[in-house]
């Protein structure tokens, strides 16, 4: 086998990962499959979520059908420390975290892929539905053709490196293709349901948040869990008690408990004051986002290529109303329809930024149409068509 | 598949010889040993000629031996016996480096209310006597020590730890699992009271294993419901696998002086070959062996990295004892002879059966440089992998 083309297929023992294998295997180019241990909680049976030990054994079994090794490799302490604990001081800091992106951007990409280099592996392949595209400046990182099974928005803080060394078959196809083929193919997978979105929680946030918390309190400094948080309207007028503040998410409408006129919704969420504000659905919608963290999968259009990246496109001027400024299709969560709108800088980046260069860069994102729903924690990506150009991360409303 | 299997503590391929004694069993020949007619009268005889030839392996009489279908099994039926004879209160002594199935089945006596000390191991891998022996008290009623470790391959001083067992009448079991086919094991005169045995790890089959227990000792079913083993193992027997197991224990009894040169010249052919890979320490190496075992330290070298490597190149073997998960933690026999766990991540278990041919190593010595120099290229120098990872996941951009 030499060593130099070899690839790594990461299988979850679900179904897009089991096809994305098989089909990789069919196609006659090495390959080995790699499983990753994360969440080893065996005692609780979560049997069908991505991370369950008997979803190994599914894997384990698929590898066996395709006739590729299959290794498991146990990242739960990586997982506990870049995904879980994350989620739980997300939630403490009233944000409602988006956990799928971080796994995929830091265990299944930078991680994995650096797992799967030292076995010798240069590319590794996964079963995530999004296309990789030859642009004129290097890979671009496109949506599936299947647009009911996008995922690339889980994918915005990847780097064109590691597209360049990735591989997602399962982009030009449908979900009922990937089916069929495991049916044709007699995977023993076929028939498996979708894993749920988020793997790890097994009987509902508060729940999570509280054990977590009380396993680790010294990884939680501060955080204060169990008190009932006080519900206001906008004016800070009391309604009422709830349950404690971070079982709530912008947007929420179910399970407030207050008699009201009209539906009532929540709006924002204060850790410090332990209050959560609730209103009418009008006053759910904003006019944009304040986003941290900046991520731009190479430079943005009209960038020129031989510069480094950019704090933002053309590097203009905040302050100069007429300078350019980026407009995108935003989508403010997985499931958005995604909207236009103008992406403007409100920070630059600091010398001394890591490898993921633009992490302490703010930008603001004015809608061309206000929008529901902007939830702190969430992802906001940037498309232009089919094109992922990067995204930030929601801090805030903007206004 | 991997061409060259160097893997053997795990499992060991089936000798052709025990193949075709067995297949008979799984062909024309069958029958349940309880039966009265014919048919079961030659399935007993069957059963009852492999106990002979594992009594005359042990030096010990037929009846005294117990049939279960691990020794696993077997382990945990003499703990577990202990446990519930005793209602919850006694003491037991245990070696560190024992087995999962001795360490969890204590585990379980703990939680019943029993004591258990854990004797802990020198740096050479052997667990002294006199600690084990300073470990007894009055209320003591049972001591584990394994004649040879599966990781390590170290042999474990059983006759000196028995003698005063004796002496004091607290009854030892000694799991002989990795040692019996490799090493001569007289279990009378080793002196303990419970020895255990499995046919896969010398040639025989799967599902095959053997509690010798003496004369007089104390001995629980573990499974109820049949008066097989004399009341000792409910169950219908499986009389393919100890068919088997007879045979391989009949082999081993007489080619056991030849086997243990033959896997000793593999041992030192891989060990002397070994100096010519940088930074490549054998565990123990000192210390009275297994004579086909070799545990090597790679320093900045993850073993599970090297191990997929190697398979991928053709090569089997292990980074310790085979687990469930499929996956691989610090060992905690690695732990307990004082190594870190980075180091600890940083070893392989080398296991030679007698199958393996002297090119088999040359080959293997040659694919070992090779992956090991290609895999510390890839991972910096100073940082071993999983030291690196740790380093990594500290900080974290939030």
């Amino acid at each position: 086998m030499s060593a130099g083309r070899l690839t790594a297929v990461a299988m979850s023992g679900g179904l897009d990962s089991s096809v994305t294998a098989w089909l990789l295997a069919q196609s006659g180019i090495p390959v080995i499959g790699l499983s990753m241990l994360l969440w080893d909680r065996s005692q609780e049976a979560v049997n069908g979520r991505c991370c369950g030990a008997l979803d190994l054994s599914d894997a384990r079994r698929v590898a066996q059908q395709a006739g590729i090794p299959h290794y498991t490799l146990r990242l739960d302490r990586e997982f506990q420390a870049q995904v879980v604990d994350p989620f739980v001081a997300d939630y403490l800091d009233g944000r409602t975290p988006s956990p799928c992106v971080r796994c995929n951007t830091w265990i299944k990409f930078d991680l994995l892929h650096e797992r799967a280099r030292r076995l010798g592996a240069e590319r590794i392949a996964t079963g995530h539905y999004a296309r990789i595209v030859d642009g004129p400046g290097g890979p671009e990182l496109h949506a599936a053709r299947d647009a009911g099974k996008d995922q690339s928005y889980y994918l915005f803080e990847l780097t064109r490196e590691q597209l360049a060394a990735s591989l997602f078959p399962l982009g030009e196809l449908t979900k009922s293709e990937v089916r069929e083929l495991a049916r044709q193919a007699g995977l023993v997978v076929a028939e498996k349901g979708e894993s749920m979105e988020v793997c790890f929680v097994a009987h509902g946030v508060r729940e999570f948040v509280e054990t977590q918390v009380a396993a680790a309190p010294g990884r939680f400094p501060g955080a204060v869990t169990g008190a009932p948080a006080t519900l206001v309207d906008r004016a800070g007028g009391e309604l009422g008690a709830g349950q404690p503040y971070y079982r709530y998410t912008v947007g929420q409408r179910r399970g407030l408990g207050l008699p009201a006129r009209q539906p009532l919704y929540v709006l924002a969420i204060e850790p410090r004051q332990n209050r959560v504000v609730v209103g009418g659905e009008e006053e759910l919608f904003a006019r944009g986002l304040i986003g941290e963290r900046l991520h731009w999968i190479g430079p943005p259009p009209g960038w020129p290529a031989d510069l480094p990246l950019p704090a933002l496109p053309a590097g203009r001027d905040p302050a100069d109303p007429a300078s350019p400024e980026l407009v995108a299709t935003v989508k403010i969560r997985s499931r958005h329809p995604g909207v236009a709108a103008c992406i403007r800088p409100r920070a630059r980046r600091r010398p001394d930024a890591g490898a993921r260069g633009a992490a302490l860069e703010t930008v603001e994102v004015e809608f061309a149409e206000p929008q529901r729903g902007v939830t702190p924690g969430q992802a906001a990506v940037f498309y232009q068509g089919s094109r992922v150009l990067g995204g930030c991360w929601i801090q805030g409303r903007l206004g | 598949m991997p061409a060259v299997y160097l893997d053997h503590n795990a499992t060991t391929p089936l000798d052709p010889r025990v193949r075709e004694a067995m297949l008979p069993w799984l062909g024309e020949r069958h029958g349940n040993p309880s039966s009265l007619h014919r048919f079961g009268q030659a399935a007993r005889n069957a059963v009852e000629e492999a106990r002979e030839q594992v009594a005359s392996l042990l030096s010990v009489r037929p009846p005294e031996l117990v049939f279960t279908a691990s020794g696993t099994e077997a382990n945990n039926q003499v703990i577990e016996g202990v446990a519930q004879r005793c209602g919850g209160r006694g003491h037991l002594v245990i070696s560190a480096i024992e087995h999962p199935s001795v360490r969890e089945a204590a585990a379980r006596a703990e939680r019943l209310g029993l004591a258990v000390t854990r004797v802990a191991p020198g740096p050479d891998g052997v667990v002294p006597a006199s600690e084990v022996i300073a470990a007894l008290r009055t209320d003591t009623l049972l001591v584990c020590l394994m004649l040879a470790n599966n990781e390590l391959g170290t042999l474990q001083p059983v006759a000196e730890v028995a003698w005063e067992c004796r002496a004091r009448g607290v009854p030892l079991l000694c799991d002989a699992v990795q040692a019996v086919g490799k090493v001569p094991v007289q279990a009378r005169e080793l002196g303990v009271e419970y020895l255990v045995l499995g046919a896969h790890k010398f040639s025989g089959p799967l599902g095959a294993a053997a509690l010798w227990v003496r004369g007089g000792a104390a001995l629980e079913p573990l499974l109820v419901g049949g008066s097989q083993e004399r009341r000792r193992r409910a169950g219908t027997e499986n009389v393919p696998a100890l068919v088997g197991l007879g045979e391989a224990a009949a082999l081993a009894e007489a080619e056991l002086a030849e086997r243990g040169l033959q896997l000793a010249a593999l041992r030192d052919r891989f060990e002397a070959g070994l100096a010519e890979i940088p930074d490549a320490i054998v565990h123990c190496r000192m210390a009275p062996r297994l004579p086909n075992t070799s545990h090597v330290a790679f320093a900045g070298a993850e073993g599970e990295a090297l191990l997929i490597r190697l398979d991928l190149a053709g090569f089997a073997v292990s980074t310790g004892s085979a687990c469930s998960s499929g996956t691989v933690e610090p060992s905690k026999t690695l732990l307990a002879i004082g190594l870190a766990p980075a180091e600890a991540l940083c070893s392989l278990r080398v296991s030679f059966g007698i199958a393996n041919r002297p090119h088999e190593i040359d080959a293997f010595l040659a694919a070992l440089g090779r992956e090991l120099g290609e895999l510390r290229r890839l991972v910096p120098a100073a940082a071993p992998a999983a030291v690196a990872a740790l380093a990594a996941i500290e900080a974290p951009p939030k």
